[in-house]
């Protein structure tokens, strides 16, 4: 597979100067981590060029570290797939608390539609451009977005279950 | 081949006086046996426990046999809700309205770990069990429990039904009752 | 005369919610129709009515944990589940898995899909009136189930399975199991394919009932059957093999419309492929431990724990969570009974992952569920949903 990190680094440093932060292979996957402002021209390119045709999204996802620096924080994970080559890649982008802006991939892959509400339900992103940025998994009611790492996992109202015993 | 002496009983007899083309025994006996061999139940069924419902009431662990043979999706229609599955923050309220819809004489049977007391899904968005909105008759554990455990808890409903006082609807403990969950 | 003419049309749709609790949607899934007397012009859907939050679950408990969290994930079909959470561990910790093992893996996950086809068919049946195939075709899912129980003790969420292999090998009652279930299932499923395929007004109600097609498919992020049913020949068992389904030869079937007829004959052949290859796993079981030697991750045998040193300090490090974990982060797709079911898996080093995040192939395709009932009647409109097998418990996860 890092043939495949190759033929897709170098497309990318051809079309786009400077763009790809770093290219790593984690396991069997090769990943890019891209800057966010180019990311939506680089999936668009790499959906429509006809040698990388990377035409099926399979999952993407957001992910929180609070550990990181503060520009790196939150980040989202885009998996690409090109079923007739089976070549499958991974893109991820780091983002800042104050600015979880990213426009929306929906009119490259439909799929993304629900796959960006969950994630903006789940972590607060928001995607520019989405026809319908509202919560799917949760209560529309939730005022805090619950995958986030400060957040715990237990209701807070809940009165019964003793947390000394429960070892939390 | 030769013949075995089967003792049958098609039912049981309640006590009572009997005699030649007359039985006689009290109102609350026949009422008690013709509501527990005629539950309509109604299965809400939601997650896991579903399946092992599909499975009670498919033919191997029959669950008609008991008397649960139609099973009504109407409310209006029902004596037994069958709260089958997680119940999440989400769904409270449906699950509300399906039971204050359902008319009096009615049971509710908890099945499952998560229907009970939330399961393994101690979140921020599962109820941690339907008694903190509705009142529940019958608690069945396991997760999910095995049609025998929900046949068992079936029997005991219909042992619920049998025994009920018939005016305990219209008493002032169940009107207290319904009053703590906030059911008018 | 003048009447209302231009007006008709917009004032006299009707709203329909086919709400969360209703008989026919195999799950609690709510639509709000907007309908031109019984044709669908318009549906909004509401999920999230089970939202049970697994992702932030998997975050606070410990890897052998999780296999109770996914088992509750597509629970008709719950040991696939369990093996691609396995598998995906192995992957991270770099574990090779013996070959018996592997090949006991594909029997147990061939055999929870055909369980899960047998619910997918019959209630496609039942939604159309033919009760009969469900009680007859659910004895085979309850033989499922006992051999389920002889492997593992639970029927329907099983929890089958370790890290590193199996917990236990196949007792010879299991074997039994299996082999009568051989015997005896060809003759039932041909009994039912005879009452339901051909059957004239099971194909009036099927045939171009909620079609798609390939191109919409594919955007729309479809995998498995539904995929299939739509032509391509997508199948995570053929295109990354797993637990050495290459030694197997099976094939995939592929529809030509998309629509419900073909996705119940997709799914009536692949109970067949499966069919063939537990056979070919049985044939060629080899010799072998059902379990990989992982004294990090597997609990050595309780003789050893109570007589050895080393065993019980490995036993002691496994169930406390003290064993190291090596940091990255991996992604393992199974073929589930919905489609590809991956795993997105973030380790720091800690005893419990970082992130972990479902593919849910349910989640994603039932997007385009909207779009396949517009233009048809509500009866097609419930077909669909029950042809494109929608479990509630994986979409909302």
């Amino acid at each position: 597979m890092s043939e495949l990190l190759e033929i897709v680094r170098e497309k990318l440093q051809n079309k786009f100067e400077g763009a790809l932060l770093n290219a790593e292979m984690q396991y069997d996957y090769p990943v890019f981590t891209l800057e966010k402002s180019n990311t939506k021209v680089i999936l668009q390119f790499l959906k429509e060029d006809p040698d990388l045709n990377f035409h099926f999204l399979t999952t993407m996802c957001g992910l929180h570290h609070p550990e990181n620096a503060p520009e790196q924080e939150f980040a989202l994970m885009y998996q690409l797939h090109n079923m007739p080559k089976n070549w499958r890649i991974r893109i991820k982008t780091y983002m800042s608390k104050q600015d979880l802006d990213m426009p929306t991939v929906t009119d490259i892959w439909k799929t993304a539609g629900w796959m960006e509400r969950q994630e903006f339900d789940f972590f607060g992103f928001n995607f520019v451009g989405h026809s319908n940025l509202t919560r799917i998994l949760n209560m529309d009611e939730m005022n805090y977005h619950p995958m986030r790492k400060e957040y715990p996992l237990e209701d807070a109202m809940r009165e019964d279950k003793d947390d000394k015993m429960f070892g939390r | 081949m030769s013949s075995i002496a089967i003792d049958i009983h098609p039912t049981y007899k309640p006590e009572g006086l009997e005699g030649q083309g007359f039985f006689a025994t009290s109102l609350d006996k026949v009422v008690g046996l013709a509501r527990k061999n005629s539950l309509w139940p109604l299965p809400f069924a939601t997650s896991c426990c579903g399946i092992e419902f599909m499975a009670t009431m498919a033919s191997h662990y029959d669950l008609a046999r008991f008397g649960s043979e139609r099973l009504s999706f109407s409310p209006r229609q029902a004596d037994l809700l069958m709260v089958m599955g997680t119940i999440s923050k989400k769904m409270g309220p449906v699950l509300r309205q399906v039971y204050e819809q359902m008319a009096e004489p009615k049971w509710v049977l908890s099945m499952g770990a998560c229907a009970s007391s939330g399961g393994i899904f101690d979140t921020y968005s599962v109820l941690q069990g339907i008694d903190r909105i509705i009142p529940v008759d019958v608690y069945i554990p396991g997760c999910p429990p095995r049609p025998e455990q929900v046949l068992e808890g079936i029997l005991k409903i219909q042992q619920l039904a049998e025994s009920e006082e018939r005016r305990r609807r219209e008493s002032p403990e169940y009107k207290a009752l319904l009053a703590k969950y906030g059911i008018e | 005369m003048a009447t209302n003419r231009a007006s008709y049309d917009e004032t006299q749709y009707s709203t329909l919610n086919l709400g969360p609790t209703h008989p026919a949607t195999h799950g609690i899934f709510q639509n709000v129709l907007t309908m031109d007397g019984e044709i669908i012009v318009d549906a909004v859907s509401t999920v999230g009515y089970i939202h049970r939050a697994f992702e932030k679950l998997a975050e606070h408990r410990p890897y052998n944990q999780i296999t109770t969290i996914t088992d509750r994930l597509n629970y008709c079909s719950a040991p696939i589940n369990n093996m691609g959470w396995h598998m995906t561990v192995e992957k991270l910790i770099g574990a090779e898995i013996p070959k018996r093992a592997q090949y006991m893996r594909v029997i147990i996950m061939e055999l929870s899909r055909i369980a899960d086809h047998i619910v997918c068919d019959t209630v496609i049946a039942v939604d159309t009136g033919a009760m009969t195939g469900f009680l007859h075709m659910m004895q085979y899912r309850e033989a499922i189930y006992e051999i389920f129980e002889e492997i593992c003790g639970a029927r329907l969420t099983t929890n089958i399975g370790r890290i590193g292999g199996l917990e236990r090998d196949f007792s010879p009652k299991a074997w039994d199991k299996i082999n009568v279930f051989m015997r005896e299932f060809p003759k039932a499923l041909t009994e039912f394919q005879k009452l339901v395929d051909r059957n004239r007004i099971f194909m009036d109600r099927t045939i171009n009932v909620g079609p798609i097609s390939q191109e919409m498919a594919l955007d729309y992020g479809f995998t498995g059957p539904n995929l299939r049913a739509a032509g391509v020949d997508y199948d995570v068992r053929v295109a990354s093999p797993y637990s050495s389904y290459e030694d197997f030869q099976f094939d995939i079937p592929v529809g030509t419309n998309g629509d419900t007829y073909d996705r119940y004959m997709v799914r009536m052949e692949e109970m067949w492929q499966s069919y063939g290859i537990i056979q070919q796993a049985i044939k060629n079981m080899p010799d072998g431990s059902f379990h990989a030697d992982l004294p990090e991750f597997y609990l050595p045998p309780k003789q050893d724990v109570y007589s050895k040193m080393e065993a019980l300090i490995y036993h002691f490090k496994i169930v406390m969570g003290e064993t190291e974990i090596p940091k990255g982060e991996v992604y393992h797709a199974v073929e589930g009974g919905n489609g590809e079911l991956g795993f997105y898996l973030v380790s720091d080093g800690g005893r419990q992952p970082f992130r972990l995040h479902f593919r849910r192939p349910c989640f994603i395709y039932y997007q385009a569920y909207t779009e396949m009932i517009k233009g048809g009647l509500l009866s097609d409109a419930i077909l669909t949903m029950s042809s494109m097998n929608v479990i509630a418990g994986e979409l909302d996860a």
